[in-house]
């Protein structure tokens, strides 16, 4: 056991961390508002261009090559230095493990490039009205037509859907078969012919989402991701992703712990009797912190070891969602009667619109009661309902 | 960056296992509750035969010369198995002889003690702040303290009756400390460093026994679900059953990495362990007082019973939860007062 990084991993972090320092811009304008996705993807060219945007992708696709921990020792920079959300993160951490695992070379390197500099930022395409938590409800088509598909319906939730660039998405390509069976991964464009974008406003008012509608839109076959028919198990692969390690870093955590930290500090000042009421909430936001990055780093040596991660993830998904709940809603406490305040541009305050964003943890990428049934049957063997 | 254990201590776990599983069954846990110590001196022979007890003994007094990485993945397996023997006590006293002056007197301390430990003929037992002179009972040489210092007693005479647990495994002693009997093993600015280091090292290794009888019991509590039916299936098919259970596990699962981390850094020596080690008590505490609740009410009556063995487990979780600082002592050390 040695939970110290080694000297090339600190020289890695010192240099992110000057990179960082000298670039990382300050806020940025909401991603969920045209200005702003148009900001943060000029931000993604930046880091792109320095090589900093995909550090542990091969360098053939824009990355650094590096490994597990060291993509773990830029994340910790990355959010010590304060720097914008990935506006490209549902390409860069859910489909690219998808397109390394499933891809064609010829896919990997038609989309792999623009995915790492944000010129192709890209939504996900699964939820649908009839078909959330029962994922495997979809009804969404696809039609098998001379050179390709031609896919109908429609699919709603979808993350950054109002300004991306493409889509990936799960359709029935088997309307004989039942529920995981017969469905199709297919990548889209969002300029395609048919393809029709309705922007959904999120609690806090932005446009963060969008219902995606399909009218005799045609994909070529070369745009369907792993086997025609076999999407559930493609489609599962970036739910790993998205439940694990990929898409929710500890350092996020780390960083909005310390930041809590220095909120309850000046509490402590002001209001000593909050301070000392909340002292409590607090110290737990910090254990479940080092927790979650502690757990992380157990599990990147179990996977840097050859040891396959499972239905585990599912426990990180419910631990990472039910913590960055946990921080907010203590910061929101802390900060008492201001929390509520809005600031001069009509906007949430840091702590307000970070409390927005954790409510929608526990629904996202599967509810946390279906993270629960996972858990429930495939790590503790109970019988299915 | 290496967090994981090697072949040797994972090995070492697994004869630990063995050595249980064979001379600790629940039956056997129940005699030691009507033992005159709460704990067997026959087993902890045996455990010193395996290398347990002198796990932390230095090897030039006859034991492994290990550390606390060493040792928390075996204190686990003790909270696992339920074993009675007390460990922990026995290594935290070892560190405090290690640790102390290093003078003619306690030089001889340890050249007469530490191999009877690392032999498995002698248990040692350590008083906290909270009963400076009170110790695990049937132990052969105590250290307590006073204001003035830290003292090493052997054959400590013992004032009054035993001190009596809900967990009937846990008997402790008032002792007697006559200092003119006693060998001074530190004083002053020292022997309070000492004593820190100790309730460190003590929420550490307690956290460590937490995990694993949380372990026991959510895995009591799920080949209950499975087996028990009602209304046609197994109760474990129910969802109120089954989110209780997972979420037992996830508080516990995150809870181990604290209590692995901790003992890394009480080894490394690193500034921070005193808050790594009260991270490692909060949540391991919180884990095992859920996984306790939710392992009762998942049995149902039969887990109420005097018969059934889950209460073995539950009082164990219920005692260790307050030894060596709660887990809201140890959350407001965190908070704003220490890097972590």
């Amino acid at each position: 056991m040695d939970l110290r990084f080694d000297d090339a991993q600190e020289r890695f972090r010192a240099e992110a961390r000057d990179w960082l320092e000298a670039h990382a811009p300050g806020q940025l304008p909401s991603l969920d508002t045209a200005e702003g996705f148009a900001a943060h993807r000029s931000w993604e060219r930046l880091m792109y261009e320095a090589r900093w945007s995909v550090v542990s992708w091969p360098g053939e696709f824009g990355g650094r090559g590096v490994g597990l921990l060291e993509w773990l020792v830029f994340e910790e920079e990355y959010y010590r230095a304060e720097a914008p959300t990935r506006v490209g993160q549902n390409g860069i951490f859910l489909l690219a493990p998808t397109l390394f695992e499933f891809g064609t070379p010829a896919q990997q390197a038609r989309y792999l490039p623009p995915m790492a500099s944000g010129d192709e930022v890209w939504c996900q395409g699964w939820s649908e009205p009839d078909a959330g938590s029962d994922l495997a409800a979809i009804r969404s088509r696809a039609e098998q037509v001379e050179g390709g598909w031609r896919l109908n319906g429609q699919k709603t939730w979808c993350s950054r859907g109002a300004f991306a660039d493409w889509l990936f998405g799960l359709f029935r390509s088997d309307p004989a078969a039942e529920r995981h069976r017969g469905l199709t991964y297919f990548l889209v464009p969002m300029d395609a012919p048919g393809v029709t974008v309705r922007p959904i406003a999120q609690l806090d008012g932005d446009t963060g989402f969008a219902e995606v509608f399909f009218d005799d839109v045609v994909v070529p076959d070369d745009q369907v991701l792993g086997d025609v028919h076999r999407g559930w198990e493609v489609a599962m692969a970036t739910a790993g992703s998205e439940r694990g390690l990929s898409l929710r870093s500890p350092a996020r955590y780390s960083e909005a712990a310390r930041r809590l930290e220095e909120l309850w500090r000046q509490t402590e000042v002001a209001h000593p009797e909050r301070a000392a009421r909340m002292a409590d909430a607090v110290a737990r936001a910090i254990v479940q912190a080092e927790a979650y990055k502690l757990h992380t780093y157990w599990t990147a040596t179990r996977a840097l070891a050859g040891e396959k991660i499972g239905p585990e993830t599912s426990m990180n998904k419910i631990f990472w969602s039910e913590a960055d709940l946990h921080i907010h809603a203590t910061a929101l406490e802390l900060l008492g009667a201001d929390a509520e305040q809005l600031d001069d541009d009509g906007r949430p305050g840091r702590w307000l619109d970070g409390y927005l964003f954790a409510l929608a943890g526990p629904i996202y990428a599967g509810t946390n009661e279906i993270q629960r049934n996972v858990v429930a049957e495939r790590v503790l063997g109970l019988p299915r309902s | 960056m290496h967090f994981a254990f090697d072949e040797r201590q994972l090995e070492f776990r697994a004869q630990l296992r063995a050595l249980a599983e064979a001379q600790c069954p629940p039956g056997a846990l129940r005699d030691a509750w009507d033992s005159e110590h709460g704990w067997s001196p026959e087993r902890w022979r045996a455990l010193g035969e395996l290398g347990v007890t002198g796990l932390t003994v230095p090897e030039t007094h006859g034991g492994l010369g290990l550390g606390y990485v060493d040792l928390v993945l075996l204190l686990e397996e003790v909270g696992r198995s339920g074993l009675p023997e007390p460990l922990l006590d026995t290594a935290l006293a070892v560190s405090l002889l290690l640790g102390a002056d290093d003078d003619a007197d306690v030089e001889a301390v340890r050249r007469q003690w530490l191999p009877a430990v690392a032999s498995g003929a002698a248990v040692l037992g350590v008083a906290s702040p909270e009963y400076p002179r009170r110790v695990v009972a049937g132990t052969q040489l105590v250290v307590v303290h006073n204001d003035d210092g830290l003292y090493a007693v052997t054959a400590p005479e013992v004032s009054g009756p035993a001190v009596r647990s809900i967990d009937g495994a846990r008997h402790h002693v008032e002792v007697v400390l006559d200092t003119a009997r006693s060998t001074r093993l530190a004083q002053g600015r020292r022997a309070t460093q000492l004593l820190n280091a100790t309730y460190d090292r003590g929420a550490l290794g307690v956290a460590a026994i937490l995990v694993g009888a949380a372990d026991r019991m959510i895995a009591m509590a799920a080949a209950y679900a499975k087996d028990r039916r009602q209304f046609g299936k197994a109760i474990g098919s129910f969802e109120a059953v089954k989110h209780q259970l997972a979420d037992a596990l996830v508080g516990n699962e995150f809870a181990k990495p604290l209590a692995y981390r901790a003992a890394w850094s009480v080894d490394e020596g690193d500034p921070r362990a005193g808050a790594h080690c009260s991270m490692a008590k909060a949540a391991a505490g919180d884990a095992a007082s859920r996984a306790a609740r939710v392992a009762l009410q998942v049995h149902g009556a039969i887990g109420y019973t005097w018969e059934h063995d889950l209460h073995l487990w539950m009082k164990r979780a219920w005692s260790l939860a307050s030894v060596w600082g709660d887990a809201g002592w140890h959350r407001q050390r965190i908070v704003g007062r220490v890097d972590w």
